[in-house]
Order: structure tokens, then C-alpha cells, then sequence
């Protein structure tokens, strides 16, 4: 169970920039328990985008959005309207997003902030990882998450120790930040570096004691 | 005196590394930079390299500082969260040390303590940011320092050697609007590529320091270009370096470091020696590149 809440909308608005059509995405899994995916967050979002003066191309509920093979085949019918819209907006967790990036070739932000992997853990079934930092910098990064594919967990780009695109730490491991640079160059989203990534809050990485009580947390409990 | 003073002044800025013993003996260090005193602007004391546990930069400074040598204090984020990174900000205003180099840092698994943990709370932008508004009398969490800020001059490592080199322009360029004054590279073989670099970078209006590194012997060379990221010494320069007998290898490899400090010097604002326990060959370096 990964515990999710949504981002502040205005974060979310402001994320999007000048994005005008945007195609919008949400899981029916972790994030629909939670609220803060499912058809009713999927059905909000979409009035306050549309309020905000933002086309909402398509939506797309999908069971699990970790699941890559579920994503592509669900995502299948949908990919001509991806195409047509200037990003995806997912309201999903960490792994989520990141799973709908490898399938998409478009910029996909997080409508939702990662808390938590408490409980019953580890439904995804591949690499990626979600440090449930509380802060998603997903749509920073085009949908890589600089905080578990870095070393260092930089959030300014990379720290110059990479050879031949390995991670000083581990030359069987790809730098996370090269990564990102050439999903960002294939998206022609590089300007997203040139922004300023403020110090990470780590208060945001405890749970609070509202949610410590709730079978999100603890499912025994 | 800041170093900005000095590249303010025009001249070419020469600072050296000085790496601290691991151990309290470091009359041999002071020993060997006391005759670049007339030569060398400033001394460039490392914190914890190649993340290896030894004296640290802020007592090395110090002394240094009351000897009359200047200090360029080096500060990584890997082993100090933001409380720590600022107060020892704050511990060098007050030994009087006024120029920080900011670096992200090398991974603890690198040295010789791999099980410590990773701090990197913050990079090295967020550093230079952060040092930078406690010379506005802010602190990161935006409470007002009491009295007078402290005054720094500030500076900021660049790799021109990178492959791909856009994300290191764009990071240098977030560290110039987080505060940083003045760059130093990793080490330059490659003249070449190096313009390249500085035609890039000439429209930040920065002044870049270009990194030396005395080839000791053509195995160096050789584990730098398989082990160190962004380095790469040509054949050419590997090829004469062993082109002479062992006895004659530290003369040509001076020979070598001169050359490219001739040619350097006209292409960035300052050299930046890295002697690796060379020190005192540096002189001799000097006088050979006509400085």
C-alpha cells in the first residue's frame, strides 16, 4: 500500500506552465483507497483544470499505473491523444509516474505526493523506486526520480563523478542524471534544468500521527 | 583578500591544492607551501578527499591564514546536514577565512570509511545558495543572523571534460546564479576540447581557473583516463612522458605541466595546480611556464 496525497493545486498549476492540452491519468489502485486517485480525484481534477482555462485532451483510469505492461496495453488506444497533448498528468504515486514515463513519450508530472510505503508493500513489480520523500520532483525531471536514481540523490543535476555514463559508485549502474538529461533533451524539455530545485523539506517524510493510525499505515492495526 | 580581488586585479590567478595529512603532523605540509609563498595567490585546502578521513580543511585554513598564506576553504555537502554546513560557515567567517569553494563531494564508498553514510542533504548549488543569503544575514530556514553577515567570496567546481557537457553548462550556470564567483575545472589535457569548453562559458562572464595535474609517471596517466570521470590525457603526452629514461621522467614531466599552463593561461583567467604531494616541484613549474 503506498499512501498518497494530492499536491496543492496551485503546485500543480504551476508545474504545468504554459501546457495548454493536457491528457490526464490516474490509478484505480494504492491511489483510489487513498483518494487521491480513482474516478473521483480523476473527476475533480479535471473541473478544476477546466476552470483553470486548461483542455483536458482524454482521460484514462488505469488499475495499476506500476504495472508497465498494464499501462502500455491500457494506454494502447489512448496514444494518439497523448500525442496530440502537451503533457500527462498522472494522480499516482512515485512509482506510478515513473512507470507510465518508460511507456510514454511525453512529459508525465505527478498530480500526487508519495508519503508513505507503509503496510503492505511492494506491489510494483519492477525497478523503479519511490523514496515516498512526501515532495514529488517528478515533473522536474521528466518522470525520473533523481532522489533514487542518484548516488547522492542531487537535485540539481549531476555531480561530475559519472564515466561513460556509470554512477561513480557503482560502474554497473547507469547516473540516474544522464538519464534524465536525455529523457528531458528527447522531450525538449531541457529548460527544466535551468530551474533552481530548492533543498529538500525532510519533514515532509514523516508521516503524520493522523495517518500512523489509519490502516494505510498499519495494516494489522 | 578575496580571491575575486585578485582576478579583478587582471593578472593570472594561480592558486594550488593542499591536501591535509591523515594524521596531526602537518608541519610537512606548511614546510612545503611556504616556498610558494611569493608565487601562489591562494591555497586550496581539501575536505575530506577522495573522501578519506584526514585533518580537515577549516584548521588547515586557519593556519594557513595566520601565516600569511591565503586559504580558499573547500566545503562538501556528503558528510554535514544544513545545520552543520552553515555553522561551519559561520566557525570560518570568524577564523577569518574568506573565500569557500563548494563542492557537492566525492561518495563516502569511494574512501576509506564506505560504510558511512551519504549525507548530501543538500548539492552543491543549494550550498552556494545557502552560504550566499548567510552573507545577507539569512539562514536557509530564513531567520535573521544577529550583527554583521559574514563576508565570502565564493567559488564552484565545473568538469569541461564531461561527455555529454550540456548538463555540466547548465549546472554551472544554476551555480552562478546561486552565488558562485569563480570556477575551477578538473583537470585539462586537451587544449582542444578545453577552448571549446571556454567559448561555451565565455557569455557568464566568470572567471574559470583551468585544473593542472603533475603526470608523475605514464601509469598515472593511464589509471586517470580509465578512473577518474572527465579526465583524458592524450597518447601524445603519455607517449612522451615515457619517451624518457626513468631518471629524467620528473624534469619532462614538469616540462609537460609548463607547456600546458603556457597555453592555458590565454584561453581562461587562472591556473589551478593540483601537485598531489608535488609541491615542491611547483616552483620550478612556474618558473618553466614563464610565471
Amino acid at each position: 500500500m503506498l499512501f498518497t496525497e494530492n499536491k496543492p493545486f496551485d503546485e500543480v498549476l504551476e508545474s504545468l506552465g504554459n501546457d495548454k492540452n493536457i491528457f490526464l491519468l490516474a490509478c484505480n489502485g494504492c491511489a483510489e483507497t487513498c483518494e487521491t486517485g480513482g474516478e473521483k480525484a480523476l473527476s475533480t481534477l479535471r473541473t478544476e483544470l477546466k476552470k483553470a482555462g486548461r483542455k483536458v485532451t482524454d482521460t484514462c483510469l488505469v488499475d495499476f499505473l506500476c504495472n508497465k505492461i498494464l499501462v502500455a496495453t491500457r494506454l494502447a488506444r489512448h496514444m494518439e491523444q497523448i500525442q496530440q497533448s502537451d503533457s500527462v498528468l498522472a494522480l499516482t504515486c512515485g512509482i506510478g509516474v515513473q512507470a507510465v514515463a518508460k511507456v510514454v513519450n511525453k512529459l508525465v508530472r505527478p498530480a500526487d505526493n508519495t508519503i508513505s510505503l507503509g503496510g503492505l508493500q511492494g506491489l510494483w513489480p519492477s525497478e523503479e523506486r519511490c523514496e515516498a520523500c512526501g515532495d514529488c520532483v517528478l515533473d522536474y525531471t521528466g518522470g525520473l526520480c533523481p532522489l533514487t536514481s542518484c548516488a547522492k540523490g542531487l537535485l540539481n543535476g549531476p555531480c561530475g563523478g559519472a564515466q561513460d555514463g556509470k554512477c561513480e559508485v557503482d560502474s554497473e549502474k547507469d547516473c540516474g542524471w544522464l538519464k534524465i538529461y536525455e529523457r528531458l533533451e528527447k522531450l525538449e524539455r531541457l529548460d527544466n534544468l535551468k530551474k533552481f530545485q530548492k533543498a529538500r523539506d525532510h519533514s515532509k517524510m514523516m508521516p503524520s500521527a493522523d495517518l500512523r493510525k489509519t490502516l494505510f499505515y498499519d495494516l494489522e492495526r | 583578500m578575496k580571491l575575486i580581488d585578485r582576478f579583478k586585479q587582471g593578472k593570472c590567478v594561480l592558486t594550488c591544492e593542499a591536501g591535509p595529512p591523515k594524521g596531526i603532523e602537518i608541519a610537512q605540509l606548511i614546510a612545503e607551501l611556504e616556498p610558494l609563498r611569493p608565487k601562489i595567490d591562494a591555497f586550496n585546502v581539501t575536505d575530506l578527499q577522495s573522501s578519506v578521513l584526514r585533518v580537515g580543511s577549516l584548521a588547515v585554513c586557519r593556519i594557513l591564514s595566520e601565516k600569511g598564506l591565503e586559504p580558499v576553504m573547500q566545503l562538501t555537502c556528503r558528510d554535514r546536514n544544513r545545520l552543520a554546513l552553515q555553522s561551519d560557515v559561520l566557525n570560518a567567517a570568524v577564523l577569518g577565512i574568506k573565500n569557500l569553494l563548494c563542492l557537492t563531494g566525492d561518495h563516502p564508498k569511494l574512501g576509506d570509511h564506505p560504510q558511512a553514510m551519504p549525507v548530501f542533504d543538500l548539492d552543491s548549488v543549494q550550498l552556494l545558495s545557502a552560504v550566499k543569503n548567510l552573507t545577507k544575514g539569512k539562514d536557509m530556514a530564513g531567520n535573521d543572523l544577529e550583527g554583521r553577515p559574514p563576508e565570502f567570496c565564493l567559488g564552484a567546481v565545473v568538469n569541461p571534460g564531461a561527455d555529454p557537457l550540456e548538463p555540466q553548462i547548465l549546472k554551472m550556470e544554476k551555480k552562478i546564479q546561486a552565488g558562485a564567483e569563480f570556477f575551477q575545472t578538473q583537470a585539462v589535457y586537451e587544449l582542444k576540447k578545453f577552448a571549446g569548453f571556454m567559448g561555451r562559458v565565455k557569455h557568464f562572464n566568470v572567471p574559470v581557473m583551468a585544473g593542472i595535474v603533475l603526470l608523475k609517471s605514464p601509469a598515472m596517466a593511464k589509471f586517470m583516463n580509465a578512473n577518474v570521470a572527465g579526465i583524458h590525457v592524450p597518447d601524445e603526452i603519455i607517449n612522451e612522458l615515457a619517451s624518457v629514461p626513468k631518471d629524467k621522467r620528473v624534469h619532462k614531466s614538469l616540462e609537460i605541466a609548463a607547456r600546458l599552463i603556457r597555453e592555458l593561461k590565454g584561453l581562461c583567467q587562472g591556473i589551478h595546480i593540483m601537485s598531489l604531494g608535488w609541491e615542491r616541484h611547483i616552483p620550478t613549474v612556474l618558473e618553466m611556464a614563464g610565471l
